[in-house]
């Protein structure tokens, strides 16, 4: 027992010295605040708008960014910021219901490699790097254009292509793990694998897995814009940041505005996340250099 | 050396046996089929189509005769552009790609190093903090935002250059740049970082001591220990290159591999499709080895590892 209660003393203080160090960095704090407002804005979307992100008023047409509309009005005369913020919606659940997969997948796979080692380790690693060379891109837009396109066929693509890297991180996590006392103890009092697996190894690789899945949420994000872009992720009339900067660029020469604005969107988003990411990485594993 | 090298040409033959099974099922099993859309095919000529296409037989028999065909190098005949093979489609539309990889890669190169170097050299002042500040936007933005802004900017309001299109050298410009940016944003970050540890060694110090110019310790002596990062990330950027490419591809209209494969996924012509994963997959893998080799040429502790 003495060991196990040792082990979470010293995670404590792991977690108080990162959340020191990640206060002190100016740039990742505004970010996670820029990145708080977001999910707040879209989880409220539906009751702070006053439009509807699909009804359309054909006589007003495309409208520049003005006193009704703020962030003007497509060609169809709907509400530009309203899209936007449909679209974040959209574009942040993609975000984290993909990462949510990648992450259950990777990190299952990675700690059950980690800790059974030997051969079982070594067939399950190579795959992983045989799934590795695969144009993935190629396979995300197979499923997409053959199995329909619908979001949660959406989630499961872009997290089956996410969770290698993942998997590779909590493997070496857990082999390092796996050779320190207090696994040897829970071993000795007899505990089930399973129970060692989750209680004692995959709580002790969080802080890594926590880093690289705020990498992986703005890179999901990019995923869907790019499938949206190319008319292969979500579809209209409903919004996405991806699927708005597509119709953007059809009309950028009349109306830059609906091209400009999604864009900024997407690239404050994605820069957070890469801030957010890159401070959690330099709290949580202070060894690691930046590079 | 060339024993490695044999080793991992030989590991390419199972990953693209798996790849060709994978991909095989996988869109044979899909709903839908490439003779769906077309208006008006009678069941004789759809009949005659599918006999053809060799698609009558049983679907174990039309995989194991893919395979047949693979083992020659053949890809089969396109189901949609009857008039050329997929062999034929992939030679006709690759070099441009690859051109436009080229170009990407090289402005990549040109900007990332001399960024990085630069930033380098003055750790933590404005000449490190303003280019790599750049860099983190050229990261963060898409390249799908960044192409149509720059059309926007130097096309439609400017008219400096065309909107898109794929003949003369004023179009290579665009495209090349939209693509090689990010990667450009990613090569600076690894070139300051390679650099900085570098030049913090002994050996630079030595170099110093001799009273070499800075010019030289710092491009004879630094560079190439500080390229390390570089080469270890230009194996995987070609991947990430090439599904870039399908996005700047169909912005600037370039009649590439990129845009071919989407149009070809779009009409389900399944040879298209499978020639175009299995070619990308062998690129793929024939750029990691390649970056390897690289890597080992630079860090002799790597040969010998």
């Amino acid at each position: 027992m003495g060991k196990e209660t040792a082990g979470t003393e010293k995670g404590t203080s792991l977690w108080k010295d990162a959340w020191r160090r990640l206060r002190k960095n100016r740039l990742a704090v505004d970010a996670a605040v820029v990145l708080a407002c977001m999910v707040v804005l879209a989880i409220a979307t539906p009751w702070i708008t006053p439009y509807s992100y699909e009804a359309q008023d054909l006589e007003l047409g495309a409208a520049k960014p003005g006193a009704p509309h703020w962030l003007g009005t497509d060609r169809l005369g709907r509400d530009l910021l309203t899209r936007i913020l449909y679209g974040g919606r959209v574009s942040l659940m993609v975000g984290f219901a993909a990462t949510a997969v990648s992450l259950l997948v990777g990190v299952l796979y990675g700690a059950i490699a980690g800790f059974l080692g030997g051969r079982i380790d070594s067939v399950m690693m190579r795959t992983v790097d045989i799934l590795y060379t695969l144009p993935f891109t190629l396979f995300v837009i197979i499923l997409m254009v053959f199995f329909g396109r619908n979001i949660v066929l959406l989630f499961v693509a872009i997290g089956a292509v996410q969770w290698l890297t993942m998997a590779r991180i909590v493997r070496a996590q857990v082999m390092s793990l796996t050779q320190k006392e207090f696994v040897e103890a829970t071993i000795a009092m007899g505990l089930t694998r399973r129970r060692i697996l989750l209680k004692h190894l995959i709580p002790n690789a969080l802080g890594p897995i926590i880093v690289y899945t705020t990498l992986t949420i703005p890179n999901v994000m990019l995923i869907e814009a790019f499938l949206s872009f190319l008319g292969l992720g979500v579809q209209p009339p409903m919004s996405s940041w991806g699927l708005l900067i597509k119709e953007g660029v059809e009309t950028m020469e009349e109306y830059p505005w609906l091209l400009i604005f999604p864009s900024i969107a997407l690239s404050i988003t994605l820069f957070s996340l890469n801030f957010l990411g890159d401070g959690l990485r330099d709290a949580l594993d202070p060894r690691v250099a930046r590079d | 050396m060339a024993q490695f090298i044999f080793k991992r040409l030989l590991q390419f033959v199972p990953v693209l046996f798996i790849i060709a099974t994978l991909t095989f099922f996988l869109i044979r099993l899909a709903p839908g089929g490439p003779f769906d859309a077309e208006k008006a095919v009678s069941p004789v000529a759809r009949q005659r189509l599918e006999a053809y296409y060799n698609m009558n037989a049983p679907l174990y028999r039309q995989y194991i005769d893919y395979l047949a065909g693979l083992v020659h190098g053949d890809l089969g005949p396109s189901f949609k552009k009857e008039s050329r093979t997929v062999n034929e489609w992939i030679a006709l539309r690759f070099p441009v790609s690859l051109e436009l990889g080229a170009y990407a890669i090289l402005v990549a190169l040109c900007l990332g190093l001399a960024a990085g170097v630069f930033a380098s050299l003055r750790p933590n002042t404005l000449a490190d903090y303003a280019p790599m500040s750049l860099a983190m936007v050229g990261i963060c933005v898409p390249n799908f935002v960044l192409g149509p802004l720059l059309v926007l900017v130097f096309s439609l309001k400017l008219g400096w250059l065309p909107v898109s299109g794929w003949s003369g050298p004023a179009d290579r410009l665009l495209p090349s740049l939209t693509l090689g940016a990010g990667y450009a944003a990613y090569i600076a970050r690894l070139t300051r970082g390679g650099m900085l540890e570098v030049l913090a060694q002994d050996f630079i110090r030595t170099a110093r001591a001799k009273g070499l110019s800075e010019t030289r310790v710092v491009l004879r002596h630094a560079l190439r220990g500080g390229l390390q990062p570089v080469v270890a990330f230009l194996g995987p950027a070609m991947a990430g290159l090439l599904s870039g490419s399908f996005v700047v591809e169909t912005i600037f209209q370039v009649p590439g591999l990129g845009s071919e494969f989407v149009q070809a996924a779009f009409n389900r012509d399944y040879t298209m499709i499978m020639g175009t994963v299995l070619f990308y997959a062998a690129l793929i893998m024939a750029f990691n080895l390649v970056a390897d080799v690289a890597q080992a040429w630079l860090d002799p502790r790597l040969r010998h590892g």
